[in-house]
C-alpha cells in the first residue's frame, strides 16, 4: 500500500482495513521494535511530511518558531497520553463504537492542555487561539489511536506516540524557523511566552530590515515552504536509495 | 512527385515559439516607449534586471535538472515573462524587488511545475502577486508623470534610486512621489479607492490635481499604447480575438452594472477600460497560450470570468488593481472550463 493510500485510509476511518506498519510483529526483539518505531515516526512515516496529516495547524500556526514549538509540544503531549489511554482500554471497547470513544478521550486531553496553557502560558494561548482546541481534529492523533494504539501494548503505544509527536513537532519547528527567519529575521521571538521570562535571552535577531518578506508569514508562503520541505525529504530518500 | 505528410496542427503559417515570443516583445514596445516617455527611464533598468535574472535562473535551474538550457533560453519565453513583470511594477522600485519577483516566476511558478507548457499559473502574474503582497510599500510607489514630479529625475538619479533607494541628492522615492504642493500622488485607481474610503464621491475626486487633463492621461496613454500593440498581435494572428474581446466586453458590461446603480461610488466602464493593467491584461497576459483556456467557448468563458473578477475586486476589494489576482483565479478554473467546453468530434452524436 502506498503512503498516500495509508493516509487516506486513516482519514476515512476505514473500519475494516488493516493498516500495515500498524502492528508490531510479535516475534521481533524489543530493541528492533523501538528502532523501527522511531524510524517510522521521525522519517519514513512522518505525520507531517509523509502522511500529510494535521496540515491545518501545521500551516496555520507556524508563522513563528515559538508558536510552532508551543503547538508541537501540546500535540506531543496529547498524542502520547491518548496512545497510552487508548492502549489501556483497547480490550474493553466494543469495536462498533471505538471511534467515538477515542474522540472522547482525545477531546478530554485537549481540554486539559487548553486549560493548562490558559493558566501558565497565557500570551501563547492567545496567539495560538483556536488551534489549541482544534488539536482534537488533528487526524494524526486519531490516526495513531486507530492504527496503532488500539492494537498494541501500552509501552509500544507510548513510544509510538512519542516518536510520531516528535516527528510532527520537528516539521513544525523547521517550518516555523524558516518562516520566522524569512518574514522577520528573528528566531525564538516571543519565546518568553512559552518558557517564562528567563528564556528571553534565546531570542536571536539575525538581520534587521524595514521591508520584511511578508509572504513567508502568510498562508501561501507556508504552502510553498511545505512543498519545498517535502521535495527535499524525497530527494534525500532518492539519494539514499542509490 | 513527393508528398510530405506532416503531423498536426496543420497551420497555413508555421511559427515556432521563439518567433511568436519575439512578436510579443515587439508588440510590447509601444507601451514601453510611452511609459518611459511619461514616467521616466526607470522601466528600462527594470526590464534589463528582469531579463538578466530570468535567463540566469532558467539556466541555473535547468542545469540542476540536467537539461540543456540553451534551447529553452533561445525560445524567449523567459524573456517575455521577465518583460511583462518588469512593466507591471513601479519603475523606481529597488533592484531586489524585481530580482526576487522574476526568480520566483521562473523557478517556482514555471520550472517547478515542469517548465515551459506545464505551468498552471501565469508566471509573470504569480510573481507580481508575490511582490504585491510581500512588499506593499515598494509595489505601490508609483510615480506621477514626469511633469508633476517634485524633483527632476535624471538617468543617474534613476539608477541610484533603484540600486540604493536614494537619488543622487538624497531624496527617497516617497519624497519624489510627493508633488510640489505636498500631496502624495498615487495611481488613478488607487486614488479613487482611497477617496471613496474616506467618504469623497467620484465627481469630487475627479476635480483633484491628479485628474487634471494632462495628468490623468498618463495611464490612459499607456493603455492606448498597449491596445495598439495588442491589435498588431491580433492582425498577425499571434493571438486570437476571443479572449481580448470577451474580456473587454465583459469589463464594460460588468462594470456598468455597479456604475448604473450609483455613479458616485463606482467608476465608469470607460474609466475601467483605460486604467490600471486592463489593456496589458487583455492582450498580453490573459492570452498566454499555456495558462489560458484552449477551446473557443472556453476562451470566451475565461475572458468573461476574468472581467467579472477584475470588476468585483476593483470595485469592492481591498487592492486597487485586480488583473493579476483575476488572472490567477481564472487560471485555476481553466481545467474545469476546458473540460466542459470540449469540442464535439465530427460525426459523434450530441452526448
Amino acid at each position: 500500500m502506498t503512503q498516500e493510500n495509508k493516509a487516506n485510509a486513516t482519514i476515512a476511518n476505514d473500519m475494516t482495513e488493516e493498516i500495515d506498519a500498524g502492528e508490531v510483529a510479535p516475534q521481533a526483539s524489543d530493541a528492533a521494535v523501538y528502532k523501527d518505531l522511531s524510524l517510522q515516526g521521525l522519517w519514513k512515516n512522518n505525520p507531517g511530511i509523509v502522511q500529510l496529516l494535521g496540515l491545518c495547524p501545521l500551516l496555520a500556526v507556524t508563522n513563528t518558531l515559538t508558536n510552532a514549538l508551543g503547538l508541537g509540544l501540546a500535540t506531543l503531549f496529547v498524542v502520547i497520553a491518548s496512545n497510552i489511554l487508548i492502549s489501556l482500554i483497547r480490550h474493553h471497547v466494543p469495536k462498533a463504537i471505538r471511534i467515538p470513544v477515542f474522540v472522547l478521550i482525545i477531546a478530554s486531553l485537549v481540554s486539559c492542555i487548553q486549560l493548562l496553557m490558559n493558566a501558565y502560558t497565557y500570551q501563547l494561548y492567545l496567539s495560538l487561539g483556536i488551534f489549541i482546541p482544534l488539536i482534537v481534529t488533528n487526524c494524526m492523533i486519531i490516526g495513531r489511536a486507530e492504527a496503532f494504539a488500539s492494537k498494541n501494548s501500552v509501552k509500544h503505544s507510548a513510544f509510538d506516540g512519542l516518536m510520531m509527536g516528535l516527528g510532527f513537532t520537528a516539521v513544525l519547528i523547521i517550518l516555523g524557523a524558516a518562516r520566522e527567519v524569512l518574514a522577520q529575521g528573528t528566531l525564538f521571538d516571543g519565546i518568553e511566552t512559552l518558557l517564562g521570562d528567563w528564556a528571553s535571552f534565546m531570542t536571536i535577531s539575525l538581520y534587521n530590515t524595514d521591508t520584511s518578506f511578508l509572504i513567508a508569514a502568510l498562508p501561501p508562503g507556508a504552502f510553498i515552504l511545505m512543498g519545498l520541505i517535502i521535495a527535499f525529504k524525497n530527494s534525500i530518500d532518492n539519494l539514499l536509495k542509490k | 512527385m513527393a508528398f510530405f505528410s506532416s503531423t498536426s496542427p496543420h497551420q497555413r503559417i508555421k511559427r515556432r515559439t521563439p518567433e511568436i515570443m519575439k512578436m510579443v516583445v515587439l508588440a510590447l514596445l509601444p507601451g514601453v516607449l510611452v511609459h518611459s516617455y511619461l514616467f521616466g527611464l526607470g522601466i528600462y533598468v527594470q526590464i534589463a534586471l528582469a531579463i538578466a535574472t530570468a535567463v540566469a535562473s532558467e539556466a541555473i535551474f535547468l542545469t540542476l535538472r540536467k537539461r540543456p538550457f540553451i534551447n529553452s533560453i533561445k525560445d524567449y519565453t523567459a524573456i517575455v515573462t521577465a518583460v511583462l513583470l518588469a512593466i507591471s511594477i513601479p519603475s523606481l522600485a529597488p533592484w531586489w524587488v524585481i530580482v526576487i519577483g522574476t526568480a520566483f516566476s521562473i523557478i517556482i511558478v514555471k520550472q517547478l511545475y515542469g517548465g515551459l507548457g506545464q505551468n498552471i499559473f501565469n508566471p509573470a502574474m504569480a510573481g507580481y502577486v508575490l511582490l504585491l503582497i510581500s512588499f506593499p510599500v515598494q509595489m505601490t510607489a508609483w510615480l506621477p508623470i514626469e511633469s508633476m514630479q517634485a524633483f527632476p529625475v535624471t538617468i543617474k538619479d534613476t539608477l541610484s534610486l533603484i540600486f540604493t533607494g536614494y537619488s543622487i541628492d538624497g531624496y527617497s522615492v516617497t519624497q519624489i512621489k510627493t508633488s510640489i504642493d505636498g500631496f502624495t500622488l498615487a495611481t488613478p485607481l488607487e486614488t479613487i479607492r482611497n477617496a471613496l474610503h474616506v467618504g469623497d464621491t467620484i465627481s469630487e475626486t475627479l476635480k483633484t490635481t491628479l485628474f487634471s487633463p494632462d495628468s490623468l492621461q498618463g495611464s490612459q496613454w499607456v493603455n492606448l499604447a498597449f491596445l495598439v500593440g495588442g491589435l498588431y498581435l491580433l492582425k498577425k494572428q499571434v493571438i486570437l480575438w476571443y479572449i481580448p474581446a470577451s474580456f473587454l466586453v465583459g469589463m464594460i458590461v460588468f462594470s456598468f452594472i455597479p456604475f448604473a446603480t450609483d455613479p458616485e461610488l463606482f467608476p465608469s466602464p470607460l474609466y475601467h477600460l483605460f486604467s490600471g493593467a486592463t489593456m496589458l491584461g487583455a492582450f498580453f497576459i490573459l492570452t498566454d497560450p499555456v495558462t489560458a483556456s484552449t477551446t473557443v467557448k472556453g476562451r470566451i468563458a475565461y475572458g468573461l470570468l476574468c472581467a467579472l473578477l477584475v470588476v468585483i475586486i476593483r470595485d469592492f476589494g481591498g487592492y486597487p488593481d485586480a488583473v493579476a489576482f483575476a488572472v490567477l483565479l481564472a487560471n485555476i478554473c481553466v481545467p474545469l472550463i476546458d473540460y466542459y467546453t470540449k469540442p464535439k468530434v465530427y460525426g459523434r452524436r450530441r452526448s
